[in-house]
């Protein structure tokens, strides 16, 4: 039971670092940015490349698993995103859904379709039993490096003069212009950290749930579930809805692994219904 | 009250119910390359039910200002049902279809609470999560629908009891065909019903349409009803005519590919998914030409593009050279 | 009956504030009513009341001695109170006839009709030439509405409410923005509505108000401040002390 719980916040820690890029972007710029997927596909696919092709040690890739995806959507922000923030969320559907297809095809292309896999360090195998429950190391690391991540964040949102910026950039971007901030800085440099988060997470997550071209595709809707059921008022909403939902994810695949993924489905469906806004929607 | 001009000169609807010539160049045209192009019947088959299918986004999309990137799940529920009734012996095709499309709208009924509130994002979510749940349900019946192998053994009657469906494809195409002409006919005179006025009424600003007494919800619901049911239709001739259905009928793509037929042919204008099924099949067709595992690339690379170039101004200029080619003025909305 | 649109203790509050404060108010059969108020008066909550946008926190709405507290906008819109908006809320992609004719298929309870096409219903054509005569907007109906002139679509905004064919029109500054070529026409329209209709008119300008209203309503922090004749209201030393001492308009 409880090593269920321990892996479901694992799951969930990581769905967070995934997703809050896009729930920043979504819920922040209204963007809505569905090859969101696609950073931490490439993230993903930068440790795996490193590790295999190059020997280069599993954290030392970690690094690079950030700053490539990073540096790919500060790249895409600057050339095409930012065309389309004043477009209709029709516009920005379509064209980051044919992003994702490019994607998707192209790693196929280039990588070739089956599931990547990488081997984590033997220090982080194996799991430790502590009394009541069996504890995975690696998935106790991803926990310690996500936590230290979430928290990094909130202190950058809410301490720091950057963290002020950006929310006034979103509250109002003329009248933050204003008051002499570089709106368009700042929301590049947003765009660049959650796509670097998400890279993050995709290489974090390769060992634990896979790695393959269709990856943007098989997390669009947990992505998405994130984001809306956590609200985006603020990060914790999607805290905790991450954790809500790797706990959900893997007891309903673990008790009822007949239903499948029903579990979330069904979950997130009616809790839209019941709050369109999202679970945690502050009267914003 | 002041003296009533003479009544109904009908100036001002007649532009939009007036049958037009270029309509009927469409469709004899399309009537043509069944006569025309024999060797194509397989391909002009899936344009047309891709073409319904597109037809029946538009009239949520386009009309209603409903976005969903689950229209599939209707299409894949009418298809797994036409199918189904196929293999147990229940071949006749005109049931099947009115199965498909009971279970759809049915569907559609009960679905369409779910859009009625939230923003675009949530109603995107929550259809993509209807679809992937139906996807999800098929893929763990495997006793029901053959979960990933596919539904096989699906054997359908001669139409109307004389017409055998052949291997060349005739019969089906003849089918597909005519069912999306009547059923576009159809949907033609729900758009210019006073019904239809309402709900784009409703889709143009809902705070004043409910101001006129326009009951909001109850429209929403009705159009997304008849739509789903219309996907459902599309979804049982490709089941029919193709006598399998795989879990593909509720992928994610197959609800991109209909946006993106409709978004080729124009939002919001009838025509508009019929045209976009043909250029969207043929391009599908050139892409796994060139690149026959990777087609999804250039598909993707499309909808980029037409978004960045903007789509109107896309739509409008394609529209412009149809125009000048053909020399054809059509619009039906 | 004598009355055809009256609240008892309407109460409205949001949060800790209170938008509308146990407002009594009747609206007369035929009358010229204007509500008047300074800016946050809480004008705009208490037409969104007596619309059924909003629910009440307490108290009821009555049209023609019915309860229609707790119906919905649209199920009102059908016995006959209809409303202006300060901003337009037109149809962009439809033209004035489009418009006009569907309040008037939705009055005819048609709204859900699909196997006849609109065209062919003279009885709508009918009735939206009329409409449109009377609003002047018979040469634009094929125009798109955005198109339109400012003032046009300030026209249409009244031409769409009366076309619901109301006992009760509510209209919410009618000729906020007009400019002054386009304003007398506008004033005119809204000066020969019929007299079986009852208006109440929400307005900011004291030279329509004046023109046009019989009886004034003085609303201030979400309540009913002072009520009574044009002459009574603009006499009262409070009024003009609280209302139009703050509006230069006065």
């Amino acid at each position: 039971m409880l090593t269920i719980l321990f892996d479901g916040i694992a799951y969930g820690m990581l769905l967070f670092v995934l997703a809050c890029g896009l729930s920043v972007t979504l819920g922040l710029m209204n963007f809505v940015n569905l090859a969101h997927g696609a950073f931490a596909m490439a993230g993903g696919y930068v440790t795996t490349i490193l590790m295999n092709r190059y020997g280069v040690p599993f954290l030392a890739t970690l690094p690079a698993a950030f700053l490539a995806p990073a540096v790919l959507g500060v790249a895409l922000e600057r050339t095409l995103y930012r065309q389309l923030y004043s477009r209709s969320h029709l516009d920005q559907v379509l064209f980051s859904i044919g992003l994702v297809f490019m994607a998707v095809a192209a790693v196929d292309y280039l990588m070739g379709s089956q599931p990547q896999l990488i081997v984590i360090p033997t220090w982080l195998q194996g799991r430790v039993d502590v009394t009541v429950a069996q504890v995975g190391i690696y998935r106790s690391f991803v926990i310690a490096v996500c936590a230290v991540l979430v928290v990094t964040l909130q202190l950058v949102l809410t301490r720091t003069r950057f963290g002020s910026q950006l929310r006034a950039s979103v509250d109002d971007p003329r009248v933050a212009r204003g008051l002499g901030i570089n709106v368009s800085a700042i929301f590049a440099t947003t765009f660049a950290v959650g796509s670097g988060l998400a890279g993050l997470g995709g290489a974090l997550g390769a060992e634990l749930v896979g790695l393959d071209p269709t990856f943007p595709i098989k997390f669009l809707l947990y992505f998405l579930i994130v984001v809306t059921v956590g609200g985006t008022s603020s990060l914790t909403g999607p805290f905790l809805a991450s954790l809500i939902l790797g706990v959900a994810d893997i007891a309903g695949k673990y008790y009822v692994p007949a239903a499948g993924a029903f579990v979330i489905y069904s979950l997130m469906i009616v809790v839209l219904v019941f709050r369109p806004n999202g679970l945690f929607a502050s009267a914003r | 009250m002041q003296a009533s001009p003479p009544a109904g000169t009908g100036v001002c609807f007649s532009a939009a119910r007036r049958w037009r010539m270029a309509e009927t160049v469409f469709w004899l045209a399309a009537a043509a390359t069944f006569f025309g192009l024999p060797g194509y019947h397989l391909l002009l088959t899936e344009i047309a039910i891709i073409g319904l299918f597109a037809l029946s986004l538009d009239l949520i999309l386009g009309f209603a200002g409903i976005a969903s990137l689950g229209h599939a799940a209707f299409f894949g529920l009418g298809a797994y049902v036409a199918g189904l009734l196929g293999k147990h012996g229940w071949g006749d095709p005109l049931l099947g279809l009115a199965a498909g499309a009971g279970s759809a709208a049915l569907l559609g009924f009960l679905t369409s609470f779910l859009v009625l509130r939230g923003s675009d994002l949530t109603r995107l979510v929550v259809t993509l999560g209807v679809a992937l749940l139906l996807g999800e349900a098929a893929n763990q019946a495997a006793w029901l629908t053959g979960g990933a192998d596919g539904l096989q053994g699906v054997e359908i009657a001669p139409l109307l009891g004389r017409f055998e469906f052949d291997l060349f494809g005739r019969t089906a195409y003849a089918y597909c065909l005519v069912v999306t002409f009547v059923l576009f006919m159809v949907a033609r005179q729900i758009v210019n019903s006073p019904f239809g006025l309402s709900v784009r009424a409703v889709r143009d600003n809902a705070l004043r349409a409910r101001a006129i007494g326009v009951p909001v919800n109850s429209r929403l619901v009705a159009i997304y009803t008849v739509a789903a049911a219309y996907a459902g239709i599309a979804g049982a001739l490709l089941a029919q005519t193709t006598q399998f259905v795989s879990l593909d009928v509720l992928a994610l793509h197959r609800s991109a590919d209909v946006l993106l037929a409709v978004v080729i042919g124009g939002v919001g204008y009838l025509y508009g998914g019929l045209i976009g099924a043909v250029f969207l099949k043929v391009l599908q067709d050139v892409f796994a030409g060139l690149t026959p595992q990777y087609w999804t690339f250039w598909i993707g690379l499309v909808l980029v593009v037409l978004v960045l170039v903007g789509r109107e101004r896309a739509v409008a200029g394609a529209r412009d050279v149809v125009r000048r080619v053909v020399g054809i003025r059509r619009r039906t909305s | 009956m004598t009355v055809s649109l009256e609240t008892r203790g309407l109460t409205k509050r949001f949060g800790g504030i209170v938008a509308t404060d146990n407002v009594s108010f009747r609206l007369e059969v035929g009358a010229r009513h204007a509500l008047i108020g300074p800016n946050g008066a809480g004008k705009t909550t208490f037409i969104n009341l007596l619309t059924g946008v909003l629910p009440p926190t307490a108290g009821q709405v009555f049209l023609e001695g019915t309860d229609v507290t707790r119906m919905t906008p649209e199920r009102r819109v059908l016995r006959g109170l209809a409303r202006t908006f300060q901003i337009n809320q037109l149809f962009a992609s439809m033209t004035p006839a489009e418009t006009i004719g569907a309040a008037v298929s939705e009055r005819l309870r048609r709204g859900s009709t699909w196997w006849r096409s609109l065209g062919g219903q003279r009885e709508i054509e009918a009735e939206v030439e009329t409409i449109a005569a009377r609003f002047g907007l018979a040469d634009a109906l094929g125009t798109n509405v955005t198109r339109l002139a400012y003032g046009k679509q300030r026209l249409l905004e009244i031409a769409v409410a009366f076309a619901c064919r109301p006992r009760v029109l509510l209209l919410d500054e009618p000729a906020a923005g007009v400019p002054e070529a386009e304003r007398r026409e506008l004033l005119d329209t809204v000066a020969a509505l019929p007299r079986d209709v009852s208006v109440l008119l929400i307005e900011h300008d004291m030279d329509l108000v004046f023109s046009f209203a019989e009886r004034i309503s003085v609303l201030v922090n979400g309540a009913l401040f002072a009520e009574g004749s044009v002459e009574e209201v603009s006499n009262d030393p409070r009024v003009r002390a609280v209302y139009l001492g703050e509006d230069e308009h006065g």
